[in-house]
């Protein structure tokens, strides 16, 4: 060996922590934030990945606006306090879709087995990265919310219901996002992911009072229009923002929230597990 | 240390209808490092993932110091450290960032977590590079800061997968120099290898598989005998005085001596890799010019030719593995 060699494996053996010195590992919630502060370092390396949640939006709003704005509601004007709360919704729930496609790219690089292999709450990886994706959810909202407000859009409920408003399709999201996990975790690639992700998404943001009020849908569309979790969303989300929040609104929302946390959180994680 | 590091019985793991480890039974004791040697696709990289409870096996029994990877994975997890064949690093974060992650995830706050990733990234030599993104490490920076990342916390058993495949021979050694002073400091390591003459570097026991089976296990010296001797090369400045460099090496080693199709080169078959160092003072005071002198080992491909009759046993039919499973019993 080498004098740099001796060197070298003596500075080794002089940092080794004694097995009786090391902490404890972090817990559940612990490691969750410390894989968010992962996703918030990739953002800060990467900020190309927010184009997704900058420019879209700004394209989405400016676009539906006033392609829709006259033909649907007679004037621009008129339409923008109708849609701009829809427009909210429907973005910010296109956005989730990316979770699921970030997660599907992530899971196949080596780091993930080193993950795996810590001592740690193993769903803290998967939660970790959505919360995380809640930076980018609140950026695109705003820019959403910051555009409606140039195009005209001037909500009743004042800056209590637009934060209320927030927040609740804040959690939506988090809550929606599990879905994509799932998605992103039965198939091989990303584009599969995509394709199937937009499959569902496609209907259930058209499907919905997003864009039209659904009186003029036929009577059978209207039924599935109604119990559209993306129509329930809208609904309170208008509502809160006008300053005519329902507590029964909102509360079918959390009831959805509810479901498909409990539905598809735990089937990532059997998935996530059975991932090889 | 009565417990051992890793005990399997009958291990399999199967993708479709390939079994990847098709019943594999090893008894590894703690302290030292023991080497899995296989080629590509022998199954080594599953049968770590299985030991380390990244993937769960179809059948048999595996204990991981002591605890079994289907009932006590979390135990397990606080024990033992990864790092994988490809780098188990997030390429998009720095050095530290990486370290620091690994660190709070393993329970340091924020800023022990962080004071302990610099202690290790200057042990390590990787101070200058703290701050650059991983994917801007070179092969062999990426490796030091992998195992950097596996010593947050000592591990009991350290699982090294391929650690040298891809990085240039200075950045081998400096990593072998690193796994021997692990071994030394108590941990028990589990590597493997494509290469003999890297298993026979460091491993104080070997275990070769190939498509999912143990085939031969043994000291390296145990699975050499089987195996055969080495080969010295020597190559002259002069091809006119070949014939000089013939007779000396003859008479020092008293073997034939090959002459070679290229005019300057020798080879002498080795009974006793010890007396190379004679031949090579022979040679030297000969004052013949000698432009390379190489004390080969048997490849890879050799060990198989010798423990299974063939180039690798990717081709043999079962009882033929069969066979030369005994054999090596």
């Amino acid at each position: 060996m080498t004098t740099t060699a001796r060197d070298q494996s003596q500075r080794i053996r002089s940092v080794l922590v004694p097995a009786d010195q090391r902490p404890a590992p972090a817990g559940a919630i612990s490691a969750s934030l410390t894989y968010g502060w992962r996703a918030l370092l990739k953002i800060k390396h990467i900020p190309e990945q927010l184009f997704d949640v900058t420019v879209f939006p700004i394209m989405m709003t400016v676009m539906f606006t006033y392609i829709f704005g006259g033909a649907i509601a007679g004037s621009v004007d008129g339409y923008v306090q109708f849609l701009i709360p829809g427009i909210f919704v429907q973005t910010m729930i296109m956005i989730t879709m990316y979770t699921g496609l970030t997660l599907n790219r992530d899971i196949s690089k080596g780091v993930f087995d080193r993950f795996r292999s810590l001592p740690t709450w193993r769903p803290a990886q998967l939660v970790g990265a959505l919360l995380g994706d809640q930076i980018r959810y609140i950026l695109a909202g705003t820019i959403i919310l910051g555009v409606g407000f140039v195009m005209g859009f001037r909500p009743e409920g004042g800056m209590t219901g637009v934060i209320t408003a927030f927040v609740l399709l804040l959690v939506f999201s988090f809550s929606l996002s599990w879905v994509w996990t799932v998605i992103s975790l039965l198939v091989r690639t990303e584009q599969a992911a995509m394709g199937i992700s937009m499959f569902i998404m496609m209907p259930l943001t058209f499907a919905s009072n997003i864009f039209v009020d659904p009186e003029t849908m036929p009577s059978w569309l209207q039924g599935a229009v109604e119990v559209n979790p993306v129509s329930v969303v809208v609904t309170a989300i208008r509502e809160l923002m006008a300053g005519v929040g329902q507590f029964s609104s909102v509360t079918l929302v959390l009831v959805y929230c509810v479901v498909l946390i409990g539905v598809f959180g735990p089937l990532s994680m059997y998935f996530y597990n059975r991932k090889s | 240390m009565s417990v051992p590091a890793i005990e399997t019985r009958g291990l399999v793991k199967r993708f479709g209808s390939t079994a990847a480890v098709d019943g594999i039974d090893l008894d590894i004791a703690q302290g030292g490092i023991y080497g899995v040697l296989g080629p590509n696709g022998a199954g080594k990289t599953t049968a770590i993932r299985m030991l380390a409870t990244l993937l769960r096996p179809d059948a048999g029994e595996a204990r991981v110091l002591g605890h079994d990877v289907f009932t006590e994975p979390k135990t397990i997890r606080e024990k033992i450290a990864l790092t994988g064949q490809f780098a188990s690093l997030d390429e998009d974060l720095t050095g530290i960032e990486n370290l620091m992650l690994l660190g709070r995830l393993l329970g340091y706050t924020s800023r022990q977590a962080k004071v302990r990733g610099m202690t290790l990234l200057e042990a390590f030599g990787l101070t200058e590079a703290a701050g650059r993104q991983v994917k801007k490490y070179s092969g062999g920076m990426r490796r030091r800061l992998d195992i950097a990342g596996s010593l947050i916390v000592t591990p009991q058993l350290m699982f090294l997968d391929e650690p040298t495949t891809g990085i240039d021979p200075r950045s081998r050694n400096q990593v072998w120099d690193i796994i021997r002073t692990l071994v030394a400091g108590g941990t028990t390591i589990l590597l493997t290898t494509q290469h003999l003459e890297e298993a026979d570097q460091l491993a104080d026991r070997i275990a070769v598989i190939d498509t999912g089976k143990v085939i031969a296990e043994g000291t390296p010296g145990q699975l050499k005998a089987q195996v055969g001797t080495g080969a010295l090369k020597v190559r002259v400045a002069d091809p006119t005085r070949r014939e000089e460099a013939a007779e000396i090496l003859g008479r020092t080693l008293m073997t034939e001596v090959i002459r070679e199709s290229d005019p300057s080169a020798l080879t002498v078959r080795l009974e006793d890799e010890s007396r190379a160092a004679s031949a090579l003072l022979a040679l030297q005071d000969s004052d013949l010019g000698v432009e390379t002198f190489a004390l080969g080992q048997p490849s890879l491909d050799e060990v198989f030719l010798a423990l299974t009759g063939h180039k690798t046993a990717h081709e043999a039919t079962d009882g033929e593995t069969a066979d030369a499973q005994e054999e090596a019993a």
